[in-house]
């Protein structure tokens, strides 16, 4: 399971960054959203996986010493990190349409106008 | 000292926000509220500065779960001073955006986005948690995208796009390092993670670790290869959100890095070679860049990277000296780039143009003006005895006392560019004739009503004057900053806050 993952996240990491190395800004936004994913799930694995054990103190148990239990942090951290990356692509979207808009030009080479001139 | 009033600079702003979203349509009202509410956090922040000087550091466990299993909330010395910078900042840049941000702009909620902004960097002074930290940036980095693209003009699309693909970028490193730093150690708290990493028996994954979180920070700080979207976007947005990105956003990052590398990972010859490296390829990648614009903005744009070379560069370095210099360079230049984007504002009202080849006159016109324009100018370049000159002397002195004369010439040849590029502000901006006939429909400063020109002077005048009240208090600094990099260098303290109950 966890090479399986592994193999997984290294996917959705190049992918991603494959994406954002293209000249189209919807590609870039895909590359975002793909990253995004990776890392969520590089969360989950490095956090361990247990299978089975809930990460649930029984009344009874004193102490968690030899317990095997899930960690529930990760699980959290992803949660957090899930909603914070969905309104930031959220937001990417609008930026991209408003892009597309006022540029008139889905080519990233075409933006750059600002620079060049001094 | 009370959870509240470590607490208050995040309830303060995050109030104002709330207050500011249900006057939506009222900018009149929106004006005030965000002008009153700056000088209620001001005062907070005076207030828990002082706490904090007279009874040291202070900390709170969310909800009340002891660390390291609770979110940890720490002020100490340093979180408050520049806690107290952001809030002097945060009302100077308050009062000129009352008078300066177009109306279509505040309709469309630019004022509470503003204090939303000013909340994510408090929460990062005072985050204890690394996720925390992350957290914060977050909300600090989505408020900027808004303020960046509000208006939504060309430029600032084109700027927008490569700020967001980069800080997004940064995020998602930061992430990655969150999580092999959460599979190497299993704790995020950052004084536990201080205690358990030098535990760690694979060396190597820490210091990927580190670099990982170096490149997370970098981008945030535009260290040398990671700064493209700073030049590419600083320049786009109104005056007043580029006054508030270029004096607090990337000393964001820098402070991070003060954290994280001081307390979190153990110092050692791989981070003291990458900080040395990347410190002399910033200063000169800024250096160069500020001599090659024309205009004004992009040219103050590139010194901030510059400017961020000096603090690595005392980072870098690692002794007391020269981390006491960083945390007094970082405080002097959040003043003072903040003065002088306000400076470019101003001057652009006046004016009516950036570039150095169409100014001119600013001198014989408005003598007044200048003379406020000179304080910023000069503090910058570090002329004795304005705010720039004091930290130099740490910093240097502290690369001297390392023997690290590289750094040292580095720093000593920023300071000469910084002097070359202010004395061609001067040339072109003040001693110039102006050569150019009055713009026809153009808004001109005398053109804007009284209350809102007093407004962008009095919020000028304010950041300046805190830079000279740094001047004033420079002996104090000294031992303040010494004060914190020796905390910083030597956590005991810090831990004994955060986990008193580990030995």
């Amino acid at each position: 399971m966890e090479i399986m993952l592994a193999i997984v996240v290294g996917l959705l990491y190049a992918s991603g960054v494959f994406m954002m190395f293209r000249r189209s800004l919807v590609k870039l936004i895909m590359g975002v959203i793909l990253l995004g994913n990776g890392v969520n799930l590089l969360i989950f694995l490095l956090g361990r996986l247990e299978k089975g054990a809930p990460p649930i103190i029984g009344v009874s148990q004193k102490s968690l010493a030899g317990q095997v239990y899930a960690d529930p942090i990760p699980q959290a951290l992803i949660l957090t990190a899930i909603v914070i990356s969905f309104g930031l692509q959220a937001f990417a979207i609008v930026l991209l349409k408003r892009a597309y808009k006022v540029l008139h030009t889905d080519d990233l080479d075409d933006i750059n106008t600002r620079e060049e001139e001094q | 000292m009370s959870g509240f009033l470590l607490l208050s600079p995040l309830l303060i702003r995050f109030s104002i926000a709330i207050v500011l979203m249900f006057s939506w349509r009222k900018i009149r009202l929106q004006r005030f509220i965000s002008v009153l509410g700056e000088v209620i956090a001001l005062c907070l922040a005076t207030i828990t500065f002082q706490q904090v000087l007279a009874e040291g550091a202070s900390s709170m466990q969310a909800g009340g779960w002891l660390a390291p299993y609770g979110i940890t909330l720490v002020v100490d010395s340093l979180a408050a001073l520049l806690l107290l910078v952001t809030s002097i900042i945060g009302l100077g840049v308050s009062l000129f955006a009352a008078g300066s941000m177009l109306n279509s702009r505040l309709r469309f909620g630019f004022f509470p986005i503003y204090h939303l902004l000013l909340l994510g960097i408090s929460g990062a002074f005072l985050a204890g948690d690394i996720f925390n930290l992350y957290v914060w940036f977050e909300v600090m980095i989505i408020s900027s995208f808004v303020l960046l693209t509000l208006g939504g003009e060309r430029a600032q699309i084109e700027g927008a796009v490569k700020y967001f693909t980069l800080n997004f970028l940064a995020s998602v490193v930061f992430l990655t390092g969150l999580a092999v730093l959460y599979g190497l150690t299993g704790s995020l708290n950052m004084a536990d993670l201080s205690l358990k990493l030098p535990l760690v028996a694979q060396r190597s994954l820490v210091d990927v670790c580190a670099f990982i979180f170096f490149i997370a920070f970098g981008i945030k700080a535009a260290v040398f290869p990671l700064y493209f979207w700073l030049p590419a976007s600083y320049h786009t947005p109104p005056t007043a959100v580029t006054a508030v990105f270029g004096g607090l956003l990337t000393k964001v990052g820098i402070y991070a890095m003060l954290r994280v590398f001081t307390l979190m990972f153990p110092w050692d010859a791989f981070l003291a070679g990458l900080f040395q490296l990347v410190a002399v390829l910033t200063i000169l990648a800024g250096a160069f860049g500020a001599l090659s614009k024309q205009h004004l903005v992009k040219s103050i744009s590139w010194l901030i990277i510059c400017h961020i070379g000096f603090m690595l560069a005392g980072l870098a370095t690692h002794n007391q000296e020269s981390l006491a210099g960083t945390i007094f360079y970082m405080t002097h230049d959040m003043l003072v780039k903040a003065a002088l984007f306000l400076m470019s504002g101003i001057t652009y009202r006046l004016l009516a143009t950036h570039l150095f080849g169409k100014a001119g006159g600013l001198f014989s016109q408005h003598p007044a003006w200048s003379l406020l324009f000179a304080v910023p100018l000069f503090a910058l370049v570090g002329i004795p005895p304005l705010s720039g000159f004091w930290p130099k002397i740490s910093l240097l002195s502290g690369m001297a006392a390392a023997g690290n004369w590289l750094l040292f010439a580095m720093v000593l040849f920023g300071s000469l560019v910084t002097l070359v590029v202010v004395a061609r502000i001067w040339i072109a901006f003040f001693w110039q004739p102006s050569p150019t006939e009055p713009v026809v429909a153009f808004r001109y400063f005398e053109d804007y009503p009284v209350i809102k020109r007093r407004a962008m002077g009095a919020g000028m005048v304010m950041v300046v004057f805190a830079s000279l009240l740094l001047v004033a208090a420079a002996p104090r600094m000294y031992v303040w900053c010494h004060h914190m990099a020796a905390n910083l260098l030597n956590p005991a303290a810090y831990l004994q806050l955060v986990l008193p109950q580990s030995p």
